[in-house]
């Protein structure tokens, strides 16, 4: 009886694993982007051009218990003049249901070429700022968040 | 549609040539457009994609915003005081709905 009990038991177990692994392939999963997608869209920003690190410093927590605010600040050496400023700059997720976070454009006129927000996050992932100045130099940074509350509905 | 609100921090003075942080907060649920609700239907994306800070009518600093950007968005950047003049601040969302806020800033 107990043989029985535990024989039937394991088959039902193993059945409900496999209607678990079915349901699991056949529920649409919430897409999240992926590396790939990030450096598609960076590709088509900045058309595969070269970008140096440096100048561009991206702070980000390196671990972010909540993440639907975490807080992002960006900052670009730069003279900021006509002749040479910081144009724009651009943060990437690798791991949100989107790829592109946001655009900043920048003019001389803001003397610095700093701005901070706060993002979502909805898993532990690499965050990546490209800036391009004026002068068509582009700068990249990169920084990993671990998150512990995802973000981003679901 | 809830009704949006803004704040805005800038010194009200600055000496010629400083640089000075200006600091913003609107109010917005940020709808990313991939939450479901309750019943399981997807919420439909309603964001706050823009920000545009102009100063006496100039623009000086743009935020274009995707679904990543937090509910209730903050945004800080900072502008090199030359003269007095006021700010305009301006969010405008998918649906099109703007809000504005000003600051005055007076420069010695």
């Amino acid at each position: 009886m107990m043989l029985f009990e535990q024989s039937r038991s394991r088959r039902e177990a193993m059945r409900l694993a496999a209607i678990s692994v079915a349901v699991a392939a056949l529920t649409p999963r919430l897409a999240f982007a992926k590396p790939e997608d990030v450096k598609a869209e960076m590709d088509k920003l900045y058309g595969g051009k070269e970008m140096a690190t440096g100048k561009l410093k991206l702070d980000m927590p390196e671990i972010a218990e909540n993440g639907l605010v975490v807080p992002i600040n960006i900052e670009v050496e730069s003279p900021m003049t006509e002749a040479d400023y910081v144009k724009s700059v651009s943060v990437f997720a690798e791991g949100n249901p989107f790829p592109r976070v946001l655009t900043y454009h920048f003019t001389p006129a803001c003397g610095r070429a700093a701005a901070s927000l706060r993002m979502r996050l909805a898993q532990t992932q690499n965050v990546i700022a490209v800036a391009e100045t004026s002068t068509g130099q582009l700068y990249t940074a990169k920084s990993e968040v671990k998150v512990t509350i995802g973000g981003c509905g679901g | 549609m809830a009704k949006t609100s803004a704040r805005v921090r800038v010194p009200p003075k600055a000496k010629k040539d400083e640089i000075i942080e200006v600091k913003t907060l609107v109010s917005h649920e940020m709808e990313s457009g991939v939450r479901k609700d309750s019943s399981g239907k997807i919420v439909p994306r309603n964001i706050i994609n823009r920000f545009t800070a102009a100063f006496n009518g100039k623009v000086v600093f743009e935020a274009e915003w995707f679904p990543s950007v937090s509910a209730n968005p903050y945004q800080s950047f900072f502008f090199k005081a030359q003269e007095s003049g006021e700010f305009t601040f301006t969010w405008k969302d998918d649906q099109g709905q703007e809000t504005t806020a000003k600051a005055k800033l007076e420069v010695a």
